[in-house]
């Protein structure tokens, strides 16, 4: 009886087993690979086959690369240079760089306020896009626009001055009558900036002197790597607001704004971007009255605005659906109204959430902005398949053009995609 | 711990609900909902599940609206009126199963958002006042952290300081020990007992029977929508009049 299981399987534990670190890993490169690389035949056998064609990719680039030609002045010279060996004929690239990225109509001795305009960007949108620097330097982004457009379009220096006083107008009445309404404090504020920009249109005029300390440009001079970025970072700014706005006026609970979002959302995602670019540079016009000649670069922006605030809108939506729905309920029960649960707990969550799919629809739109070749503006795309390579020396140089423009894209892409992996990083605050 | 519960209740009326009725598109699912709760009462309202007892305190501060009857709290009539709502919830503070707390926020945050956002506090006074029950719930470490890093106990004492950063005079808590293990249940129906006998106004839906009898002054048993019984814990318990109650509480009380 004494040898029974049930004696021998009471046990006590007299001490605690202190935690101790993990072993080593057996590790090294030898074992990654052969772990990796070469764990079962099939395995070896594909990673034969794909260092092979890896080897075929180089082969075939990089003497093209590395054989390149970097100063001739035409196509022509570039295979006398190279006298039948592979090789890439870049002067191309030293040639025309400016006007890739300038376009072929901005003025050389004036490329220094756009190259201004864009070292300010970085300063104006620091403050932005990294949360931790001081708020101060809000500052510089809220003055950004009307000095950068400035310094881009020329002219004379009242038109951005009184842009921002309508601003500061609106909001001052805003700011006054909200508290006692929010309609009220929205709709002043947007009547008190209409009627400053009104009168001081008619003002303009007299004020501004014969020489402007900065030459106009118009807008149809702008073109180059320069007019993707405006138009990027112009339509991503704006079309981000206009979303969100999107995204609550469909859950709303009032008919009217329900279909009002309903029918623009669903409008726009049926409809192609170039459609809509079209009718920027067409039918726009229509809209406003006779003689006002609206600015093409305006035009094309309130377009692709609008373009990207649909899918935005439809992202936030899906951000807005992931949210529990204890959520609305915990607002709700603390007292908070409808901005302020808005404002301080479903969007920052919703938009948490949203990162990745709003990132996605950012970066899309700014490789779509060279759409706008189709309308005769000519962004580096339409530089590329208009001027340059319709001029005699350098007709047939595609490689090396496009492949400059795909690099140019790549930076900036992926740029935005390393940021916002940061972002969600920095955001992650529910785990423990 | 018998006394608590004999403890003298005002003759101030805080809940005042009438023939309310409500309906879940064609579900009845609250019928003829006839209770007054005075100041400084608690009261706990059990029932099987589907019963109707989260909808009922869920109408009281509006997040569930009644189609028929009338519901009045600290002397306003719950009605359609937003300004009303609001006023109402910012006298009522709630309690959730799943804690609802804000997870973008810290503790300290989720504290003083609503003071401060909805009472116009100054920010320094709403962080004292938070501190305060953190300290009350004997969290006053967290303060900094945010939700993710709380245990599920941690994250309902947060809750009930949170709630009680508003200085509400009645509490509804839903369920609220429902989603926590063992371990963590004595430390949340503790700060709910401390609660109690400071007088609050409570109306609590939970299982939690031992807690019943040490704090309640009523309790109320709902099946199938409706108020089947309600008595003092003692009798409730010892006494269940109807059969229906019967049954839930040989079922409740065996294990």
């Amino acid at each position: 009886m004494s040898d029974t299981p049930a004696q021998s399987v009471a046990f006590v534990r007299e001490t605690a087993i202190p935690p101790s670190p993990a072993p080593a890993n057996a590790s090294g490169i030898v074992k990654w690979m052969r772990d990796n690389l070469f764990a079962t035949w099939p395995n070896a056998l594909l990673t034969i086959a794909s260092i092979y064609v890896i080897y075929l990719i180089l082969a075939g680039t990089m003497p093209w690369i590395f054989n390149g030609v970097w100063s001739t002045n035409s196509l022509a010279e570039c295979r006398e240079v190279l006298d039948g060996t592979v090789g890439a004929c870049f002067s191309v690239l030293t040639e025309r760089w400016n006007q890739l990225l300038f376009g072929f109509k901005y003025p050389v001795d004036q490329y220094w306020r756009p190259l201004t305009a864009f070292l300010l960007m970085f300063a104006a949108l620091a403050p932005v896009l990294f949360f931790d620097l001081p708020r101060k330097l809000l500052i510089i982004t809220a003055l950004f626009p009307f000095v950068a457009y400035w310094l881009i379009w020329g002219g004379t220096i009242w038109t951005p001055l009184f842009a921002l006083l309508g601003f500061v107008a609106g909001y001052l009445v805003y700011a006054r009558f909200v508290t006692q309404s929010f309609a009220l404090g929205f709709f002043g504020g947007v009547f008190a900036a209409v009627v400053v920009w009104i009168v001081t249109g008619y003002i303009t005029p007299m004020l501004a002197p014969e020489q402007p300390l900065l030459e106009a440009v118009p807008s149809r001079d702008l073109g180059g790597y320069m007019l993707n970025m405006m138009l990027g970072l112009t339509c991503v700014s704006l079309s981000l607001p206009l979303g969100i706005a999107l995204a609550l006026g469909r859950q709303s609970s009032m008919p009217l704004i329900k279909w009002i979002c309903v029918i623009f959302i669903e409008f726009i995602r049926g409809v192609p971007l170039i459609t809509l670019l079209f009718v920027a540079n067409v039918m726009l016009a229509y809209f406003f009255p006779p003689g006002s000649g609206v600015d093409l670069f305006l035009r094309v922006v309130i377009m692709i605005t609008m373009f990207s605030s649909a899918y935005i809108a439809e992202v936030i939506r899906g951000g807005l659906a992931a949210l529990p729905k204890g959520q609305y309920e915990a607002a709700d029960s603390l007292g908070l109204d409808y901005p302020q649960a808005m404002r301080l707990i479903i969007l920052p969550q919703a938009l948490k959430i949203s990162i990745p799919g709003i990132v996605n629809i950012a970066v899309g739109l700014f490789k779509d902005t060279t759409l706008v070749s189709v309308i005769s503006m000519f962004d580096i795309l339409g530089m590329i398949r208009g001027p340059i390579l319709a001029s005699t020396d350098w007709n047939g140089v595609y490689w090396e053009l496009l492949g400059f423009a795909c690099v140019v894209f790549f930076v900036v892409c992926y740029s935005i995609s390393q940021y916002s992996q940061w972002l969600e990083r920095r955001l992650a605050t529910d785990h423990r | 711990m018998a006394d608590t519960a004999q403890m003298k209740v005002s003759d101030e009326v805080a809940i005042s609900i009438q023939q309310m009725n409500k309906w879940y598109g064609a579900f009845h699912v609250l019928r003829d909902i006839d209770l007054t709760v005075y100041q400084g009462e608690r009261i706990v309202i059990c029932g099987p599940s589907g019963s109707g007892k989260s909808t009922l305190i869920r109408c009281i501060n509006a997040l569930e609206e009644h189609q028929k009857g009338s519901i009045e709290v600290d002397g306003t009539l719950l009605s359609s009126d937003l300004k009303n709502i609001d006023k109402i919830r910012s006298e009522v503070g709630m309690c959730f199963q799943h804690f609802n707390l804000f997870p973008h926020l810290t503790i300290l945050e989720n504290c003083t958002l609503a003071p401060i956002w909805v009472r116009k506090t100054p920010k320094k006074e709403a962080e004292e006042t938070a501190m305060h029950f953190l300290e009350k719930v004997k969290i006053p470490d967290q303060a900094n952290k945010y939700p993710g890093q709380l245990s599920g106990g941690q994250q309902q004492r947060v809750a009930i300081a949170r709630s009680l950063c508003m200085r509400p005079r009645i509490m509804l808590f839903d369920e609220p020990t429902s989603a926590l293990d063992p371990e963590m249940i004595k430390e949340v129906l503790d700060t709910m007992i401390e609660l109690a006998e400071e007088g609050m106004t409570m109306l609590c839906v939970t299982h939690e029977m031992g807690f019943a009898r040490q704090v309640a002054n009523r309790v109320i048993f709902m099946d199938e929508g409706q108020i089947v019984e309600q008595n003092e814990p003692e009798a409730f318990f010892n006494n269940p009049q109807s059969p229906r109650t019967q049954l839930f509480l040989s079922q409740i009380l065996g294990h």
